[in-house]
């Protein structure tokens, strides 16, 4: 299933072609050893200048893009480009137009911040005045200047992650990838990150893929979000887009006792025309109304009408996590394991 | 071309930086073979007293042998840094930049040779200074640190091989431990080959290690046997390229495998 979704109100308001996407995949397949296939033909394409989320759980493949879109990986079919460039066939170019920040630090410990950059300056050919400028540069920019002699051993997780990125960028490259940049951050560090992951569009122009299985930040940083499942994009679109799909709001239900579920749909079914998407799971009821306030105080009638005991009850306004249910039949939380998530 | 030397002396600079600032490695690099000479030099003392045995003393006999075995031995651990890369993604980053392939593998080894030449200087040093001599002179030294060096790059491409297959830090150590000290104790590096049990002698003519030691033992005679020499080195030589070459297939399966 593949869908592209349009801004509500604005229908084919940015469907315009773009000349040359600055990240383009088409039908991507890749099958690893032992007969996994990580991607079942993934497609996509970001215009320059913007932010471009892939969201999905662990192992859905969103590593596994970003290796074949930076060079590392080949795909066992399907061809990707960078600003026009085949990434199997013009390795060299591509990687001298990207710049990648894996998903584990990779910050030489031993070495100090400056040297870091330094030698990561030196892999793109750069030297003298020009590479110790843009060192410099960047330390200052990222707020590293007072810790350019400390060896990145002592450096904390957020300031190697912020070293990261500034190698990242040391070659002043047009697209930025960025695997799961704020994975293990704590709060203050990840919204330093997502400050920075802004402005690098923003004022820089930057084009910047970011895989996250975060929701909350493909919502807030990026214009345009895949949701990727299984090794394929199941919707993709603006996350407003995205969201104004679902037309209305989510209501949620905790029930005071597990009940069988065709007894709570049973309870419901008067209901049945302003109701829709009524996911039971456990004791939590959700479904998705024109207008949650309204509607909410007839759903509660209904339940207490067939003796089931309402515990809680909210209403939200859609959000990532109602389309990732909607196009997986998954709550997002549920694929996570036990891993946490906020 | 100009770009992979580049390239490969920032490689270098890398590791050699990363050594020097871990004094603990540096004093554990000399103290391993500071105990093999005077451990060994003291234990098999009594060796020169055996008929046979042609050496003016035991520690003359015995140093260029520790010599080789310390190569050997730390050359062994050049894989490590390799498995710690690959860990910690350092190894993508590089491969995700222009930088030349040739450069990541050349330049570590150059590293891995330097780091061998050193050592081995130590050791003769220290050598002499507990009363080794070295009748063959300055060519003859040339010689011993040619055929180490040799060696010593051998079995850091093979060690960097294992280490891109296995990814893992315990086997490779567990395999280079197996390897290293089962070829030294089959050269001549601590008793001559003739007072070998004979099995031990037709293993050791096969054996690379006893190859280095024996164009070393060249310190010991006046004049070098060139002939003898010259079929060892090459030998030694051809080890060198073989390994180069499993190092560059099993970087390049890495690179698969990603």
């Amino acid at each position: 299933m593949y869908v592209t979704i349009q801004p509500a109100g604005a229908p084919g308001a940015t469907t315009t072609t773009i000349a040359r996407p600055a990240v383009e995949a088409v039908g991507l397949v890749k099958t690893y050893p032992g007969k996994v296939q990580a991607l079942k033909g993934v497609s996509f394409s970001v215009s320059p200048g913007a932010v471009f989320a892939l969201l999905g759980p662990n192992g859905a493949g969103k590593s596994t893009i970003v290796k074949i879109l930076t060079t590392l990986s080949r795909p066992n079919a399907g061809h990707a480009s960078i600003v026009g460039h085949d990434v199997v066939r013009e390795p060299e170019r591509v990687r001298r137009l990207i710049g990648v920040v894996g998903q584990k630090s990779a910050v030489d410990l031993e070495a100090t911040t400056a040297e870091n950059l330094t030698l990561q300056g030196q892999l793109y050919g750069l030297s003298g005045g020009e590479l110790r400028r843009r060192v410099s540069g960047l330390l200052e920019r990222f707020d590293l200047t007072p810790a350019r002699k400390r060896i990145a051993r002592t450096l904390s997780g957020g300031m190697q992650r912020k070293l990261d990125v500034a190698m990242g960028l040391i070659h002043q490259p047009q697209a930025l990838f960025l695997d799961e940049p704020t994975t293990g951050l704590d709060p203050e560090a990840r919204a330093e990150m997502w400050r920075e992951i802004a402005r690098l569009a923003g004022e820089d122009g930057l084009t910047v893929l970011l895989t996250t299985h975060y929701l909350e930040e493909a919502d807030h940083l990026a214009q345009q979000v895949a949701i990727i499942d299984h090794g394929q994009i199941v919707v993709e679109g603006t996350p407003e887009g995205l969201k104004a799909e679902l037309r209305g709001d989510a209501i949620q239900v905790e029930l005071a006792d597990a009940l069988p579920e065709a007894e709570i749909r049973a309870a419901l079914s008067v209901l049945d025309n302003e109701l829709r998407e009524v996911v039971i799971d456990g004791r939590s009821l959700r479904a998705r109304v024109d207008s949650g306030a309204s509607a909410l105080p007839g759903v509660l009638a209904a339940l207490d009408a067939a003796s089931i005991r309402a515990a809680t009850a909210t209403v939200a306004r859609p959000s990532l996590d109602d389309v990732y249910l909607r196009y997986t039949g998954r709550a997002y939380a549920e694929t996570e394991d036990k891993e946490q998530i906020r | 071309m100009t770009a992979a030397l580049a390239n490969s002396a920032q490689i270098t600079n890398r590791y050699l930086r990363a050594f020097l600032r871990q004094p603990y490695y540096i004093i554990g690099t000399l103290i391993q073979p500071v105990i093999w000479l005077l451990l060994f030099g003291q234990l098999f003392k009594s060796v020169a007293d055996i008929p046979g045995f042609t050496a003016a003393s035991y520690i003359t006999f015995l140093t260029p042998g520790v010599v080789v075995m310390s190569a050997m031995l730390s050359a062994g651990w050049s894989g490590t840094s390799y498995v710690v890369d690959m860990d910690r993604g350092v190894m993508d980053r590089f491969l995700v930049t222009p930088v030349r392939r040739s450069a990541l593998i050349g330049g570590e080894l150059v590293y891995q040779a330097g780091m061998v030449l050193l050592q081995s200087l130590i050791i003769l040093g220290l050598g002499y200074l507990v009363g080794a001599r070295f009748p063959g002179g300055p060519v003859s030294i040339v010689l011993l640190l040619v055929a180490t060096v040799l060696l010593g790059t051998a079995f850091a491409s093979l060690s960097n091989a294992l280490a891109l297959i296995l990814r893992k830090q315990e086997s490779l150590i567990a395999l280079n431990v197996s390897l290293t000290l089962p070829l030294t104790f089959l050269s001549s590096a601590f008793l001559p080959v003739n007072l070998m049990p004979e099995w031990m002698q037709t293993v050791a003519r096969y054996n690379p290690v006893n190859w280095a030691v024996e164009v070393g033992r060249q310190t010991l005679s006046e004049s070098v046997d060139w002939p003898f020499v010259a079929v060892r080195l090459a030998g030694l030589l051809a080890l060198t390229l073989v390994c180069a070459w499993l190092s560059i297939r099993a970087f390049r399966a890495y690179q698969r495998s990603v």
